[in-house]
């Protein structure tokens, strides 16, 4: 259905893996009002270099988008603050050799971050290659960098995995930049919403839709396992069920051959099991469908709505909401379905939990006066933490460093029933940090990738 | 089986209509309070308070009980029935639509239909879907009950994802929760 999405081919080479790094340091823990200054030289090339990326990209200045694409994620944290190029002093490829760090000092910079790419050919085919180095201007010392070869299509992917190194070296937290986001791109009036499957880079770059709008779509998730899989929610033929699909092939199979609807798909941490909700006869029970042997087996047994499973990720545990309470609650039970306990007790319904992929906090969405909100837990329902509140909001991934939550808000529409929107919206595990995640077309339903494999 | 299954839904119904009534009286007596209440207010604030008049007429407690919406299963047979927030109990109103539909279905035994469950945009997706099935099924059962055979009957939960009216406010949502019986054939 989809050709291949992307091929990545890299040669890493680490340069210098230096030992300490003691004076450049952010504490990420907490909302972090004070942006780190840094500074992000374009990566600079030669002139072979240049007119063979023109060529074959159609970009004038691949160096600068490449730092370009490195400050948007940086700045994006909430951590840093990318001072502006036309305050550098040094030229971008003498400071790459060997910065004047009293010039990035004058300019208020504590991080220094400089590149070069340089075309290649390897069998007779076209590679670029992007060396990168991070340096810590008040310590006047380099303090990590790689170079890797790539295709030049991937250019995108290894701004990402810079950001991602940069990231790591300076919080000691893992990254989360070189990631996809699947969501459900949704347009038309708020009665007829027409619904597809979109793939997109973290950074909203790269939009590709999976399904063409012809039939309702819901739900997709990311395989933890494997990033070039999911699993969603389709209308086809009206018959709602439970796909998976692979991303690279455009393949795709209905999920087991169940008599009634299923939804609420989510696989294992391993990506070896399935577990989502059967509705038949006006029940909902939480299953689990082992994808390598076939056999499948129900977990609930309660004559309530049991709804939205999500693993812990050691997969010892399932979280999932239940209105046998009377209202929706969250629950944890053993993942062979013993030990069922209650562990939202707060004001309100509370739905859509999910475990961090730290596996210390459960994310969920919770009713209250008539407000929508985002919020953690730890998972045994106590420190309840509320992130933010809104009109409407649902359906929280966690980023797969457990830092970040993505989620989304549909706003409420005038008298007239005029004035929807859907929107994707990411915030900060401290509550700090709030922000729109540009989509192509109105969003919902965002799933998280883990970071890309090659 | 068919027929201790019908002797099952009868059984259910039984329940259905003591929890129905018990509610119903309730609620009759709330809303007199409410309308009296309303009424007073009215007479204070003048014109003002027309647009609550007209909610009183169009809903009972939280269930719609207008026409604005409803289209026919058939000739004089209305195609749907609405609910009260998260609940899939069925009105009086919604088991007499229901019974117009069985009759029609009973003198029509070439039809099949798709019994529809919605959801109003309150709630979370996945839980809504669940909930849409619930009141789907609960058309469906009093729909066997009345004779109609299970295998004529299809369910589809759309959960919120097809609102017919899509304001953000008390009566819209209500318009929202719904099972509607369509023609499959």
């Amino acid at each position: 259905m989809k050709k291949k999405l992307f091929f990545i081919f890299i040669i890493y080479a680490i340069l210098k893996p230096s030992i300490s790094f003691s004076l450049v340091e952010i504490d990420i823990t907490r909302g972090n009002l004070d942006p780190m200054p840094i500074s992000v030289a374009p990566f600079f090339s030669d002139k072979i270099t240049d007119d063979k990326i023109k060529n074959n990209l159609n970009i004038e200045n691949l160096g600068l988008e490449i730092s370009k694409i490195i400050e948007n994620n940086l700045e994006k944290t909430g951590l840093f603050d990318a001072i502006e190029k036309e305050a550098f002093l040094q030229k971008p490829d003498i400071a790459h050799l060997k910065p004047r760090f009293e010039d990035w000092a004058l300019i208020k910079s504590q991080v220094l971050i400089t590149g070069k790419v340089t075309s290649k050919i390897i069998n007779n085919r076209d590679y670029i290659n992007i060396e990168f180095k991070l340096w810590d201007v008040l310590g006047a010392k380099m303090v990590d960098g790689f170079s890797l070869t790539t295709i030049p299509r991937s250019w995108r992917r290894v701004g990402h995995k810079i950001s991602d190194k940069v990231y790591e070296r300076l919080t000691g937290e893992s990254g989360y930049f070189d990631t996809r986001i699947i969501y459900v791109a949704e347009e038309g009036p708020k009665t007829q919403r027409v619904k597809k499957l979109a793939l997109m880079d973290q950074d909203g770059f790269n939009t590709k839709y999976i399904t063409l709008g012809s039939e309702l779509v819901l739900t997709p998730r990311f395989n933890p396992a494997n990033d070039k899989e999911i699993t969603y929610m389709s209308y086809f033929r009206n018959m709602p069920r439970v796909y998976i699909v692979n991303l690279q092939t455009g393949e795709q199979k209905v999920v087991g051959d169940f008599r009634g609807m299923t939804f609420a798909p989510r696989f294992s941490p391993d990506g070896k099991k399935l577990i989502m909700s059967l509705a038949k006869d006006g029940n909902s029970e939480i299953w689990v469908r082992n994808l390598e042997t076939n056999i499948q087996e129900k977990l609930t047994d309660h004559p309530s709505i049991d709804t939205s499973p999500s693993y812990s990720p050691d997969g010892k545990y399932i979280t999932f909401n239940s209105d046998r309470s009377g209202y929706q609650q969250i629950y944890v039970m053993r993942s062979d379905g013993s030990n069922v306990k209650r562990i939202s007790f707060g004001k309100g319904i509370y739905g859509t939990p999910v475990w961090s992929p730290r596996g210390d906090l459960i994310a969920f969405t919770k009713l209250h006066k008539k407000k929508f909100f985002i919020g953690v837990m730890r998972t045994d329902g106590s420190g309840e933490r509320l992130l933010t509140e809104n009109f409407y909001q649902e359906a929280p991934s966690w980023s797969p460093n457990g830092r970040i939550i993505i989620f989304y808000r549909e706003t409420k529409t005038d008298d007239k029933g005029k004035g929807f929107s859907a929107k994707l919206w990411s915030i900060d595990l401290t509550g700090y940090n709030e922000r729109l995640v540009k989509t192509e077309t109105d969003a919902s339903d965002p799933s998280w990738s883990s970071l890309l494999g090659n | 089986m068919n027929l201790s299954k019908i002797l099952k839904n009868a059984f259910l119904v039984v329940i259905f209509g003591l929890i129905v009534t018990a509610c119903a009286t309730k609620k009759s007596v709330k809303t007199t309070t409410e309308s009296s209440t309303t009424s007073t207010t009215k007479a204070v604030e003048t014109q003002k308070a027309d647009p609550i008049e007209k909610l009183d007429a169009l809903m009972q407690g939280d269930v719609y009980i207008g026409s604005d919406t409803v289209g026919e299963l058939a000739s004089g047979v209305p195609d749907r029935v609405f609910f009260a927030t998260n609940e899939t109990i069925l009105t009086t109103a919604s088991r007499e639509t229901l019974r117009k539909q069985a009759a029609w279905l009973r003198q029509n035994p070439d039809v099949t239909v798709v019994v529809e469950g919605h959801a109003d945009e309150r709630g979370t997706r996945e839980y809504n879907l669940a909930l849409g099935e619930r009141r789907a099924n609960a058309a469906k059962d009093y729909l066997m009950t009345y004779g109609v055979s299970s295998d004529r009957i299809k369910v589809l939960s759309y959960g919120k994802e097809r609102p017919v009216d899509s304001g953000s406010n008390p009566l819209s949502w209500s318009k929202n929760r719904r099972s509607v019986t369509v023609k499959a054939n």
